[in-house]
């Protein structure tokens, strides 16, 4: 397991390289003048210019200027945002938890639901469940985010008005929140009926996130199951006299996880884009939002840093999986 | 009374091209502590009837007997969560490939404990005891240690000595052994077969067992019963059967051993056994019998008496020569 461990680490590295190469030539590669860019469209003066360009370090040779760069990275500077002032990683930490309460929420409503969904499908091959889920899964594959999002917004918001349209609480609560996480916070603040505005606030964009990666994980579930029910050590779980329920759903699905884990690793990044979209619908303020706000405000300060935040939780959750991955199955573990 | 009692077995399966039948009508008794045999070609039904017995098959396949009994229970009106605290307990089955019938996700022990769990009340330290006397028995080295491996860590021999200890946890009165050799190296196929009719001897069970090793057959087997084409063509005593085979398949089979059961493989007859769409409407044999004339062709046999072998043929072998041939020309 160590040794399994150091071997994935070490592939780290060079994902952190390539990942700190584009985000680095990212402002460098933009049409224009970087320091122009980075100024925005307010202008500058031409000492203000070469101030900036020192500060920037662009007097300085390009690979200098990668190292300085990886140097600050390692020290927590990944820049300052044009419009508020204040430093890119700070913006990031506050604004994550939204993101990881959201995608967290919508990983977690697609795996309870898409994994026995796609178990119950694979057991009954061909029947009129595994038909009618088949066909919602390449629904909910196909289906536009953006589009998907609006449609529950205007049923459930607007004709039903169950649910309301944006943001994560009801203007009438106001509280702290140390985790960031409204779900924890709304609880910790001890306001009655805040609870249940973080959830409610949460549900559509929990659905509209979620989707994807539920018809991924049912279908891979499925395939996984329907692979692993001909092998002898499922027909030896029967002839040891367990339960339909014990034979696919413990001896059977165990098998059946190894692959699934691995698309809902992969599915971390497929989220990540779709909470771009999802933030920016339900004016969800999290990590998705804040990019496409700085793109529209050109702060590229901040979708630089932005972006090599955003690599490194993929890379982090890809490891993690891997790990998980590990302990799913014997044969890695022991390698 | 007969632990083991099957009449008139058998099992159709649905196919692309329609129904196809696996077993034909076959008959199957095992009395307690019993040691039958039953030999033939690949696709003879072997493990097909025995899967049937188990209720493993598939849903595409329909199982019909005129008896199904096992230890005074009719299994074929028994319900399902009954015959599960039967299966498993009382009658397990080992298979073909040990390696891939064990779960590569669970330790040996996690298995074995788990049929433990299912059909005792045993404690936790008590199934833990259990399987350490189980792996002991089926002469595991270091049982503590290897109950924790996973079954990739293991040799195919020790596979099947872990499958044999998983079949025997709950004592059961009859274990059926579907080729537990095959796959196997033939060094080891010796140790497990010694080990399986030495437990067979030390425990009193009923052990069925399916193999195409004439040479085990001649050595430990009590009884023979020998599969064509999904019927049961012959029943004999060992002895008997080796000296004077009663159906020509049989003799056809032993004719073909160049020392008998020297061969460790099941010799070849010349042609296969017939399919879906070449079954015979006669004598399935007919079309690789020496013996066959226009009756066998056209007509069914039905089995001899036992002092025959019970065998299904129209003219029965005595000492190699054909029975009965002139009443019927
Ligand atoms: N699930 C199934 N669907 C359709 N046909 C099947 C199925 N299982 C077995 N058969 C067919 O039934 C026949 C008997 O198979 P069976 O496995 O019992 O043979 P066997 O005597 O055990 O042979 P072997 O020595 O190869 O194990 C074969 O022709 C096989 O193709
Ligand atoms: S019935 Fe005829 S064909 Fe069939 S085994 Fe007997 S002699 Fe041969
Ligand atoms: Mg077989």
């Amino acid at each position: 397991m160590l040794s399994f461990l150091i071997r994935r680490l070490a592939t780290f590295i060079p994902t952190f390289i390539g990942v700190t190469v584009i985000a680095f030539a990212f402002i460098r590669l933009l049409p224009g003048d970087p320091i122009l860019l980075l100024a925005g469209e307010r202008g500058v003066s031409a000492e203000r210019y070469a101030e900036l360009q020192h500060q920037f370090g662009f007097d300085q040779p390009v690979w200098r200027q990668y190292i300085d760069y990886v140097i600050g990275i390692f020290h927590g500077d990944l820049g300052t945002s044009f419009s508020t002032k204040r430093p890119v990683l700070d913006e990031f930490m506050q604004l994550f938890p939204a993101t990881v309460e959201l995608g967290l929420c919508a990983i977690v409503l697609a795996t309870l639901i898409g994994i026995p969904a796609g178990v119950i499908a694979a057991v009954n091959r061909g029947k009129f469940f595994d038909q009618a889920l088949m066909s919602s899964a390449l629904v909910g594959y196909s289906m536009p985010i953006f589009w998907w999002a609006l449609l529950l917004i205007i049923v459930f918001s607007g004709t039903l008005g169950w649910t309301p349209v944006s943001g994560r609480m009801g203007l009438q609560y106001y509280f702290d929140t140390p985790t960031g996480f409204m779900l924890i916070d709304s609880l910790l603040s001890g306001q009655s009926g805040a609870f249940r505005s973080a959830v409610s606030h949460l549900i559509l964009p929990t659905i509209a996130l979620a989707t994807i990666p539920l018809a991924v994980i049912a279908r891979q579930t499925r395939s996984a199951m329907l692979e692993v029910l001909g092998e002898d050590y499922v027909r030896t779980a029967r002839a040891k006299g367990m339960s339909p329920l014990r034979v696919n759903g413990v001896h059977a699905l165990r098998n059946a996880l190894i692959p699934v884990v691995t698309v809902i690793g992969l599915s971390v990044g497929t989220l990540l884009a779709g909470a771009i979209l999802t933030e920016t619908i339900f004016s969800w303020p999290g990590i998705g939002k804040w990019m496409v706000d700085s793109i529209f405000r050109r702060d590229y300060q901040v979708v630089q840093g932005g972006l090599l935040l955003i690599a490194l939780v993929v890379m982090i959750v890809n490891l993690i999986v891997d790990v998980l991955y590990g302990f799913i199955n014997p044969k890695i573990r022991k390698g | 009374m007969a632990l083991l009692e099957i009449r008139n077995l058998s099992v159709d399966f649905a196919t692309h091209s329609g129904q196809f039948r696996a077993v034909d009508g076959v008959d199957v008794t095992v009395d307690e502590g019993d040691l039958l045999a039953i030999v033939g070609e690949s696709g003879s039904g072997k493990s097909v009837s025995m899967l049937a017995l188990m209720g493993l098959l598939p849903w595409t396949a329909t199982v019909t007997a005129d008896k199904l009994e096992f230890d005074g229970q009719d299994l074929r009106t028994i319900s399902a969560r009954a015959r599960r605290r039967i299966v498993g307990k009382d009658i397990s089955m080992i298979f073909q490939e040990p390696m891939s019938s064990l779960n590569p996700a669970f330790t040996i022990g996690w298995q074995i404990k788990e049929s433990l769990r299912k059909h005792t009340d045993m404690t936790r330290s008590q199934r833990q005891d259990r399987a350490v006397e189980l792996m002991r028995q089926v002469g595991i080295p270091a049982p503590e240690k290897r109950l924790q491996a996973y079954p990739h860590q293991l040799s195919g021999g020790m596979s099947q000595r872990a499958m044999i200890a998983m079949a025997l946890a709950n004592k059961p009165k009859l274990l059926i052994a579907d080729e537990p050799t095959t796959a196997l190296d033939v060094t080891i196929q010796a140790q497990i077969l010694e080990l399986l009719t030495g437990l067979q001897q030390e425990t009193g069970m009923a052990l069925v067992l399916i193999t195409h090793d004439m040479g085990v057959v001649a050595e430990t087997v009590q009884r023979v019963q020998v599969q064509y084409a999904g019927q049961r063509v012959e029943l004999q005593e060992v002895g008997g059967l080796f000296q004077n085979p009663h159906h020509p398949y049989t003799a056809a089979l032993l004719a073909a051993l160049p020392e008998r059961a020297t061969e460790k493989r099941l010799p070849t007859i010349p042609g296969v056994v017939p399919g879906q769409f070449d079954r015979p409407a006669g004598c399935l044999f007919s079309p690789r019998c020496s013996f066959a004339d226009a009756r066998c062709i056209a007509q069914r046999p039905s089995p001899a008496g036992p002092e025959l072998g019970r065998a299904l043929c129209h003219y029965p072998l005595i000492d190699g020569q054909p029975t009965g041939k002139e009443s019927a020309a």
